[in-house]
């Protein structure tokens, strides 16, 4: 008996180590139902067979202009960081040893347009309409060699967003604004490239500078032109060609000497790149008159490769381990209210508040755990099994991998978690799986079968914005693409959609917390 | 304060129309079985549910040991309770069950095994929970209260399905939780279960407390019995000579209130037949039928024998 040594009543133990007998017995609580831990190595178990028979139901076949069509995919150049990039245009130029300055004038830009979409075949669709699209581009480019993805910096005049300096297809900084007629020049100092432009020939601006780190002595320089696939009138997108007019043309520096040499650079059949025609050059008295296609910027355009990254396969086995995740998470708390067990847990633990965050810590860590291992066993899974059927799986890198993983994982625990608190308030399984499976899992289901606008907004404003995470499609303000749902971007950048999802999931907490202190157990 | 003690003062609670407290209060005072006597819908699992902190009522308070339930640290230390023993997950073992609680209230495993031999569960302790018989969770649930070793034990209906054998042992358990100075709180509406082991007895009906004495006092009346072939008839007229009766079969009436004599009197002047007349001491049960007579007619037209 106690009666005399009891400890005295109310705060006698600090509020931490009560939390944690709180969550002992919870944790007790979930791991002595042995269909509860077995529904979720279930669920991780079916993520990963499910990403592994959609991955192989996807073959992508590479066709050539004859019709032959075979499995694997286009060539597309894998840039200095790892990513994929476009890198196809036409040059002119020669070989410069040393430090050096080239300057150029660019008296015209010019372009057109396609009339038929990138589907059909550039020998089938000829004709053509004048458009200069935004980020067409001619200047001056300097790289170490022309292999595709390789380094380079190069200073040019664009379609519609002015003066550019860039280097290694991701890097940018805007010069003045407006369009041809203008000067540009590009200089080399040791590794150091920089890039400057001048309404007059004489006042120069310096727009910016690159480093590239291991650039040999002797590097390939050149006037180039390109002109990216252009959205503007096609979703399929429509092929362009610009022409740029240069004059004043001056190498300072150990220039190769002789004359100049044109080169088509990834205009071939096995690139992926989508080019009107060959590019090339012709002197118009002192002027030197180029016309290229194609583009020097990361690639984007999903709609030539495919959509598949290293996550793609995954959703729908993620839905599946979610919706056994949700039964379990739902389990949790009403299979409490079905055998009255919940006025046991309220009498020894008054609390309730600290029963339901206690509750919620236990499932988010299973929920936790199970995705991450999921999704770190089904992604290199994927990857491979895609590769192995010859589609292109856009790279992604460490980084990138290890956010879908922890976002996969946390997007589990978190919709996990949602759900106890469905159940919390609704008290029943039924209903608590019912509504965890419409709230949390039907817009994403609606989602994957249209691409409308309101689709977009489901991604944006509902739990579904928490698979934003999965996101792994590189975009780029380089490249104007439609970054839309239905070109598999998801309209949220992953962890903002995490943050819906959350803040979703802390609504429904709040209410179960209010619900089960005012109602009677 | 004794820490043994429950407390409950001026309770009232209301569920949409119906008022299932009006103002319940008694004391169950420690080293005493307290016998919480009322028929079904009586409000004796609501007084409980609001003792342990899982009711809220509209107005009063329950006390145990001076102190609120919801600010009792580690509650299963200080109170004891079994509500429903059909509440278990069905496929957790028993000893799991008890295992949860345990660390609910960090009290070591060894306590578990501890309870589970006490209530004669050890055999049973890997066992689902599921597959056992009423009686068998009536001594998990017992287990459970037991847990904590506390002060005060609250048992609302521990006597369902229990077999004999089991029956016997929990009126022992009673009697010994109440001899170590454990206050004990045991709801029934099964009078002969608690006669003999309750030292007290409060008695509930549609919410109000009828009864709140010690057993000795309830239990010092007689009881007339009548063997009458017009139960109906007699009734009505030794009602109106002031007397109370309960039909206790076809053709036996029992009175209190009245003599013997002054039955047989009654029944003379009026002309009603009866075949004999005899005289017992009062039980537990007659008391609660006497106190619980005006509710149950109330909802049902006519007394009823259980």
């Amino acid at each position: 008996m106690t009666t005399t040594t009891a400890p005295p009543a109310a705060a006698g133990t600090p509020e931490r180590a009560r939390f944690t007998a709180v969550l002992r017995a919870e944790w007790t609580k979930f791991r002595t139902v042995r269909g509860w831990v077995i529904a979720p190595v279930m669920a991780a178990v079916l993520c990963v067979l499910f990403t592994y028979l959609v991955a192989n139901g996807t073959h992508t076949d590479y066709c050539t202009g004859t019709g032959d069509c075979t499995p694997g995919h286009a060539f597309v150049p894998t840039g200095p960081d790892g990513q994929a990039v476009a890198d196809s245009y036409y040059t002119v130029g020669r070989q410069l040893t040393g430090d050096g300055t080239i300057t150029t004038r660019i008296t015209t830009l010019t372009g057109v347009t396609s009339t038929a979409p990138t589907s059909v075949a550039p020998s089938q669709a000829r004709q053509t309409r004048p458009g200069l699209t935004p980020w067409a581009k001619a200047g001056i480019l300097l790289r170490p060699s022309t292999r595709q993805g390789s380094a380079y910096a190069a200073v040019m005049a664009t379609g519609g967003h002015g003066d550019r300096f860039q280097y290694n297809y991701g890097h940018d900084h805007a010069g003045r604004p407006g369009r041809a007629p203008r000067w540009l020049r590009l200089t080399r100092t040791g590794n150091t490239l920089a890039g400057y432009d001048s309404a007059d020939g004489t006042t120069w601006t310096r727009i910016g500078t690159a480093h590239l780190a291991g650039l040999p002595a002797t590097v390939h320089i050149g006037l180039f032109v390109t002109s990216p696939v252009s959205f503007r009138s096609s979703a399929d997108g429509s092929r362009t060609l610009a022409t740029a007019t240069f004059d004043h043309t001056v190498i300072s520096g150990h220039a190769t000497p002789g004359a100049w040499r044109g080169q088509n650079i990834g205009a071939g059949e096995q690139d992926f790149y989508p080019t009107l025609r060959s590019g090339g050059y012709h002197r118009a008295g002192d002027s030197l008159v180029v016309s290229g296609s194609g583009d020097i910027a990361p690639a984007v355009v999903q709609g030539l490769l495919g959509a598949n990254t290293a996550a793609s396969s995954q959703p729908f086995g993620l839905t599946v381990a979610l919706i056994v995740l949700i039964v379990v998470a739902a389990m949790f708390i009403t299979a409490e209210y079905r055998r009255g067990l919940i006025r046991i847990t309220f009498a020894a633990i008054p609390g309730r508040g600290r029963v339901l965050a206690a509750k919620a810590v236990v499932i988010g860590a299973v929920a936790f755990v199970i995705a991450a291992v999921a999704a770190a066993a089904s992604i290199p899974l994927g990857e491979h099994v895609l590769h192995a059927n010859g589609a292109y799986v856009f790279p992604a890198g460490a980084l990138t991998v290890v956010r879908i993983i922890a976002g996969t994982a946390a997007l589990s625990a978190i919709t996990a978690i949602a759900v106890l608190a469905v159940g919390a308030i609704t008290r029943k399984s039924a209903a608590a799986v019912a509504g965890g499976i419409l709230v949390f899992v039907l817009p994403s289901l609606i989602g994957s079968l249209g691409s409308g606008g309101a689709v977009t907004w489901l991604y944006r404003l509902s739990p579904a914005a928490g698979l934003s995470v999965l996101q792994a499609l590189p975009r780029s303000a380089l490249v104007d693409y439609p970054y839309t749902f239905g070109n598999g971007y998801y309209p949220l950048a992953p962890w903002a959609g995490l943050g819906v999802l959350a803040a979703w999931a802390a609504l429904a907490l709040a209410i179960a917390a209010v619900v089960l202190r005012r109602r009677d157990a | 304060m004794n820490e043994a003690t429950i407390e409950v003062t001026g309770l009232r609670k209301r569920y949409g129309p119906t008022l299932a407290l009006d103002g319940v209060s008694f004391t169950a005072p420690p080293g005493k079985v307290t016998g919480f006597i009322g028929p079904n819908g009586a409000g004796k699992s609501t007084t409980i549910r609001v003792i342990l902190g899982l009711d809220e009522p509209d107005e009063g308070r329950a006390w145990v040991g001076g102190h609120a339930y919801q600010a009792l640290n580690h509650p299963l230390r200080h109170v004891g309770a079994l509500v429903d023993a059909a509440a278990v997950q069905p496929s957790r073992t028993a000893r799991n069950h008890l295992l949860w609680l345990a660390r609910s209230q960090r009290l070591d495993a060894g306590r578990v095994d501890s309870v589970l031999g006490q209530v004669g569960l050890t055999a049973a302790a890997r066992r689902k929970a599921g597959g056992f018989s009423l009686g068998m969770r009536q001594r998990l649930g017992i287990a459970a209260a037991l847990l904590g070793d506390p002060p005060v034990v609250i048992l609302d209906e521990p006597f369902n399905g229990m077999d004999p054998e089991g029956i016997v042992w929990m009126r022992a358990l009673l009697r010994t939780l109440a001899t170590e100075g454990r206050a004990v709180l045991v709801s029934s509406h099964l009078m002969s279960e608690l006669q003999g082991i309750a030292d007290h007895i409060v008695a509930i009906g549609r919410g109000k407390i009828l009864a709140d004495a010690a057993i000795e006092e309830l239990l010092t009346g007689e009881q007339v019995l009548l063997q009458t072939p017009a139960p109906a008839e007699a009734a009505q007229v030794l009602q109106r000579a002031g007397g109370a009766t309960t039909v206790l079969d076809d053709s036996t009436l029992g009175i209190s209130a009245l003599s013997a004599r002054q039955v047989v009197e009654a029944l003379g002047r009026s002309g009603v037949a009866f075949a004999e007349v005899s005289t017992r001491r009062a039980t537990l049960e007659d008391v609660y039928f006497q106190l619980t007579n005006e509710e149950t007619e109330f909802r049902t037209g006519t007394a009823v024998r259980r």
